[in-house]
């Protein structure tokens, strides 16, 4: 069902080359800087260093966040999974990683066979 | 040729005997088929649910596939999505678009390390820098300290043209059966990318600095979330690491 109001968005919505060239401009004034700043930063830093440990911690603290972020507020159909659901399904995916001697692909394919199950059972 | 169970964490020698004698075009095809194996997998699907998603916002197959090469950062084109979506201002869209961008400057930062070398130039930082997103920046953390230095920047290079291929792939594949799939399958697309990262960020942490920072950024992050969405992911990133890498600090000094 869509709502007057989104039928008017997509009506404003630009297309083609101007969509495209208003894709490069964001991208490469916008975006694309921060990875060019932060090459820039580290190009002479020194590995042992206190900055260099301290943005080591705040890069992996920032995408375990993002890990939590998309768990907890999915996007999309991920959203009709119930929490419990996909906590279970993390938590299991974890356990399996740790037991099989911690191979990636092992714990997610078991998180997303219990995510797939759980969906199923309760659903 | 391409072990796809190597899956080990970092060690500093390079002990595989593949890299033994190696040349920069061998590095980058090792590289490239990053994209073929587990992560290059997961961001095939990942991409597929962006490609989904433009669907449903109007755009065409090939913005959708141009967005994905030109950004190459999936938080930053959902947000773009959202808000042409919705019709908002061209510089509300930006200031949004550059917020979640900038997340990538810590991770550039501490890949740059990495990549020095002598077959580095200019042009190589700006094209490896475009590939700087946490899946890449994951693998190379993981691969390249096992590389031989003069052949890191080749290797991580192949590595972000065979991901960006997976993407554009994908981007086009969910494009085309957005709407058809069952809803479980399109959830189970989307669950992928947390669960990889998070086993990917446990794979490759080492030291209790780490380990902090893995828990106390998951735990900030969905009130942060709440509390201050847009901002969320970097001041979790920055009280999260700083209590991480101070307390790892002070607990090691006690120690001594």
């Amino acid at each position: 069902m869509i709502g007057a109001g989104e039928l008017q968005a997509t009506a404003d919505l630009p297309t083609g080359w101007t969509l495209a060239l208003i894709l490069t401009l964001i991208s490469l004034g916008a975006h694309e800087p921060w990875r060019w700043v932060g090459m820039f930063l580290g190009r002479n830093i020194d590995v042992d260093s206190e900055i260099f440990r301290w943005v080591r911690a705040v890069s992996t603290a920032l995408v375990a966040a993002l890990v939590m972020r998309l768990l907890v507020f999915p996007a999309g159909a991920l959203q009709g999974v119930h929490v419990v659901v996909r906590a279970v399904a993390m938590v299991a995916g974890l356990a399996v990683f740790l037991l099989a001697g911690r191979r990636i692909a092992y714990g997610v394919l078991a998180a997303a066979a219990v995510l797939v199950v759980g969906q199923l059972a309760i659903g | 040729m391409i072990p796809s169970d190597d899956y080990e964490p970092p060690s500093p020698e390079p002990a595989d005997r593949g890299w033994h004698d190696a040349s920069p075009r061998y590095a980058f095809w090792r590289g490239m088929a990053v994209g073929g194996s587990v992560p290059g997998i997961i961001l095939f699907a990942s991409a597929a649910g962006f490609g989904a998603l433009a669907r449903d916002a109007g755009f065409s197959l090939a913005n959708a596939v141009y967005m994905m090469g030109i950004f190459f950062a999936l938080p930053a084109q959902v947000v773009m999505l959202d808000q042409i979506a919705r019709g908002a201002s061209v510089w509300a869209g930006t200031l949004a678009v550059s917020l979640t961008g900038l997340r990538l400057l810590p991770m550039s930062v501490v890949l740059m390390p990495l990549l020095k070398g002598p077959r580095a130039n200019r042009w190589r930082y700006l094209l490896a820098g475009h590939f700087i997103a946490v899946t890449a920046w994951m693998e190379g953390w993981r691969r390249l300290p096992l590389v031989p230095a003069h052949l890191r920047m080749d290797h991580f290079i192949g590595i972000g043209i065979g991901l960006v291929l997976a993407t554009l792939a994908g981007t086009a594949f969910g494009y085309e059966l957005a709407g058809t799939v069952p809803p479980v399958v399109a959830a189970v697309l989307l669950f992928l990318t947390p669960i990889y990262f998070l086993l990917s960020l446990i794979a490759t942490a080492s030291g209790l600095s780490d380990r902090l920072a893995i828990g106390i950024g998951a735990l900030l992050g969905p009130p942060l979330y709440l509390v201050a969405p847009g901002f969320d992911l970097l001041l979790a990133g920055v009280i999260g690491g700083s209590i991480a890498h101070f307390g790892a600090k002070a607990r090691t000094r006690r120690a001594e």
